[in-house]
């Protein structure tokens, strides 16, 4: 059948069952958007203040579903602004489909208006690129990008087409083929010729190898990391944890990979890891880590990090194997399959001597009683207040890391922060995605006074589209984290941290239609979190903090992890 | 047990097999100039399969550079397969074209007795030089660069090294390091 190459485009959309896009429009892409047009029944488009904005919200979206996310943009500027959002979605393992148009094949390599090589940008950070120049591989390439955003280790991966192959004259053959199906078609076939596009089947020796480990094991400790969130393992993973008996420490991206209250979790590991964690890293001689890198920011010194131990790494990218830190064994395949087969074998332990010394290392987190509004107050209220269920997005700083500190996250897609890339501004856009993917649920956007002014335009989404976030701003008139390091580390030389200016947020919210409140004490708060819940639109709360609040226990990066900075 | 690595620094010869799409080799070399690390020398031709592209690339680095290096260069999508060719199991050569200034007569006797020694080829002469052209290891042709510096190297043209493996064995055999023999092939 022939059809317009921009319908095939949707329809290719179609095959992946999306159903809602991110994006915003420009020259280039025009005809794309006027094919969008007849869609639209049938695909829905956010239109967002920003391409940065749009691409975070397509990363939200992702991984609060778990589907694959699409983000479209224009040529040039359009391109260039989705490149920390893809930067920030390849860092977390997120996949999203980023389309965009460049200009014409006549106009290409010539320095003409909004060009730009966008598929070389990205090279570094996407799993694959495409660059489109006959429309008779449009099909092809959209089930491959789809196939490789979403298989194996999740990533982004990005689409250009040139004008001219997306022109309303230009006609292509198309056959609609279900994504389930057209994985078996010959061009996909012959990638997954070369590459596994299933995910790998874990080797059963080293799984027996491993369960030889455990029997031996008397200090095992478990990484909670993010390819237990990717892979939507939380439940094989929790059944192991209470097999093995074993405290867990969860890192930032595992955040809702295993229960936060649950008796066996230590809370986050490494640089603001709790001293639980940090302790039994040191102290356990196995140590168990599904779906986490090592980062530096938990394996904060490689060379001594859980020295006693024997270090197990199960990962689905052979390539994370012995990069930070040399592992003794270590099991490739997708975290699910892996523990499944893992449950199936090992027994059932009990270390109550091992358990007793670590688990109470536990801060007890009670919130300090005072007179001003504290971070931690803060948070008690909201997590008091919210349903259990609520989702929370994040952006980088202290107040992510007492977000992450303070909820208990259950399940995989709880999360969204930007754990890996550490993007300001993450946090409105993904707030964005995850309530477009879930209106019943409720989300909340934990923000600083700095993330906040990066991205707060996207609140004209958020009262567009009727999203009832609540964006809740730690405001303490600085950047709060990069002002710890320099009270901690620079000598209290305070260069550029300071952000003593506007606007009032409060009347920023009500510019974009939205509410905002002002607190300053505990009991304003709950009335401010109350008011929001009942608004029924987007809200702010703009909560008046301190500027000399620290994120602690705090360990410096490329310490021992028990050196503790800050306790 | 923690696997051991040969941390000391020398060159290490990898084979690597891809789809011959637009930007596959900056997409490779990429890689290397990420971490750094300095390309010897990179070569890349075509192959017996029509759409193959064979590049070969020289690195200085330590074990656990490389084992990296080829774990990611692995998950490209071009990339059909890497192999570290090792020297005692592959044959290495490299191609020189040297332009040495040779006016007088014994000049000219002495460098065309010196490409003899080398089995290397006089392909060019001129009033004042002569280009000899020279096929073999990275040593040999080294070896005589060196001496044709007395007379004057007035250029150099010189391909990076090419490798292939002694025996039957090739790289279109199951070319992965044993474990990832044992889970399969890449895994994007």
């Amino acid at each position: 059948m022939k059809i317009r190459a921009t319908a095939a485009i949707m329809e290719c959309l179609l095959e992946q069952e999306v159903d809602t896009v991110f994006g915003y429009p420009g020259g280039a892409i025009l005809n794309v958007y006027d094919e969008l047009y007849n869609y639209r029944d049938r695909i829905r488009h956010i239109l967002t203040s920003h391409e940065q904005g749009a691409s975070h919200a397509a990363d939200g979206y992702a991984r609060a579903t778990g589907k694959v996310g699409v983000c479209f943009a224009t040529s040039g500027p359009g391109a260039t602004n989705l490149t920390t959002g893809i930067a920030t979605a390849y860092m977390d393992s997120s996949p999203v489909v980023f389309l965009t148009c460049n200009v014409g094949e006549p106009y290409l390599g010539k320095d003409s208006f909004q060009e730009v090589d966008i598929t070389g940008i990205a090279m570094p950070i996407t799993k694959a690129t495409y660059l489109v120049r006959d429309a008779n591989t449009i099909p092809d390439v959209m089930r491959e990008a789809f196939a490789v955003a979403a298989t194996g280790r999740p990533g982004p991966v990005l689409i250009d087409f040139l004008k001219n192959v997306t022109a309303p004259s230009v006609m292509i053959d198309y056959e609609f083929v279900p994504w389930t199906q057209n994985r078996r078609l010959g061009h996909i076939q012959a990638l997954a010729n070369a590459h596994e596009l299933k995910a790998p089947e874990p080797n059963q020796d080293d799984i027996d190898t491993l369960v030889d480990m455990l029997a031996e094991s008397k200090r095992p400790l478990l990484i909670c990391g993010g390819g237990v969130v990717r892979g939507r393992a939380h439940k094989e993973f929790r059944e192991l944890a209470e097999k093995l008996d074993a405290p867990v420490a969860i890192t930032v991206m595992g955040g809702g990979g295993f229960p936060g209250d649950h008796p066996l979790a230590t809370g986050m590991i490494g640089m603001h890891g709790s001293k639980a964690s940090n302790v039994a890293c040191d102290e356990c001689d196995l140590l168990l880590a599904v779906g986490c890198r090592f980062t530096d920011r938990v394996a904060l010194q490689p060379e001594t990090f859980a020295a006693q131990a024997k270090i197990v790494q199960i990962d689905i990218d052979r390539s994370e194997i012995d990069k930070n830190v040399l592992t003794d064994h270590h099991i490739v395949g997708n975290a699910r399959r892996v523990l499944e087969q893992l449950n199936g074998k090992v027994g059932t332990f009990h270390h109550p001597e091992w358990k007793e010394h670590i688990l109470p290392l536990r801060a007890p987190s009670v919130p300090r009683e005072s007179e001003k509004l504290t971070p931690k107050q803060a948070l008690e209220v909201i997590r008091r207040m919210v349903p259990e269920d609520t989702i929370v997005a994040t952006d980088v700083g202290q107040h992510q890391m007492w977000s992450i500190q303070h909820f208990h996250f259950t399940y995989p897609g709880q999360l969204l922060t930007s754990g890996g890339f550490g993007t300001m501004g993450f946090g409105l856009g993904a707030a964005i995605g995850a309530q477009v993917a879930f209106p019943e649920k409720r989300v909340i956007h934990t923000t600083g006074d700095g993330c906040f002014r990066m991205n707060c335009h996207e609140l004209a989404t958020v009262e567009h589209y009727h999203l009832p976030i609540i964006t809740v701003i730690f405001n303490n008139g600085t950047l709060g984290m990069v002002r710890q390091w320099q009270h901690l580390i620079y000598h209290e030389r305070y260069s550029e941290t300071t952000l003593d200016r506007g606007p009032d947020f409060v009347k920023l919210a009500e510019a974009y239609g939205l509410k905002g409140f002002r607190v300053t004490t505990q009991e304003e708060m709950k009335e401010a979190v109350q008011a929001a819940l009942d608004a029924g639109c987007g809200c702010v709360i703009d909560c008046v903090l301190d500027m000399d609040e620290m994120v602690r226990p705090m360990v410096a990066g490329g310490a021992h992890i028990t050196d503790f900075l800050l306790h | 047990m923690k696997k051991d690595f040969d941390m000391t620094k020398r060159p290490y010869t990898l084979s690597i097999l891809v789809r011959d799409v637009p930007g596959v080799l900056s997409q490779v070399a990429r890689l290397f100039s990420r971490k750094g690390y300095n390309i010897e020398s990179i070569v890349s031709g075509e192959t017996d399969r029509p759409g193959v592209t064979r590049i070969t690339i020289v690195v200085l680095g330590d074990e656990l550079m490389i084992s990296q290096l080829a774990a990611q260069c692995r998950k490209l999508i071009p990339v059909l397969a890497v192999k570290l060719l090792e020297e005692e199991n592959s044959i290495q050569r490299e191609f020189a074209l040297i332009k040495v200034q040779a006016a007088d007569r014994n000049a000219r006797d002495e460098v065309i007795q010196m490409a003899n020694i080398f089995r290397a080829k006089i392909i060019d002469v001129s009033r004042e030089t002569l280009t000899v052209a020279i096929f073999g290891e990275r040593e040999k042709t080294g070896a005589l660069t060196r001496l044709l510096e007395d007379y004057g190297i007035l250029e150099i043209a010189k391909t990076g090294t090419i490798a292939i493996e002694r025996g039957r064995s090739t790289i279109y055999d199951n070319s992965k390091i044993k474990e990832e023999y044992n889970y399969g092939k890449n895994v994007l």
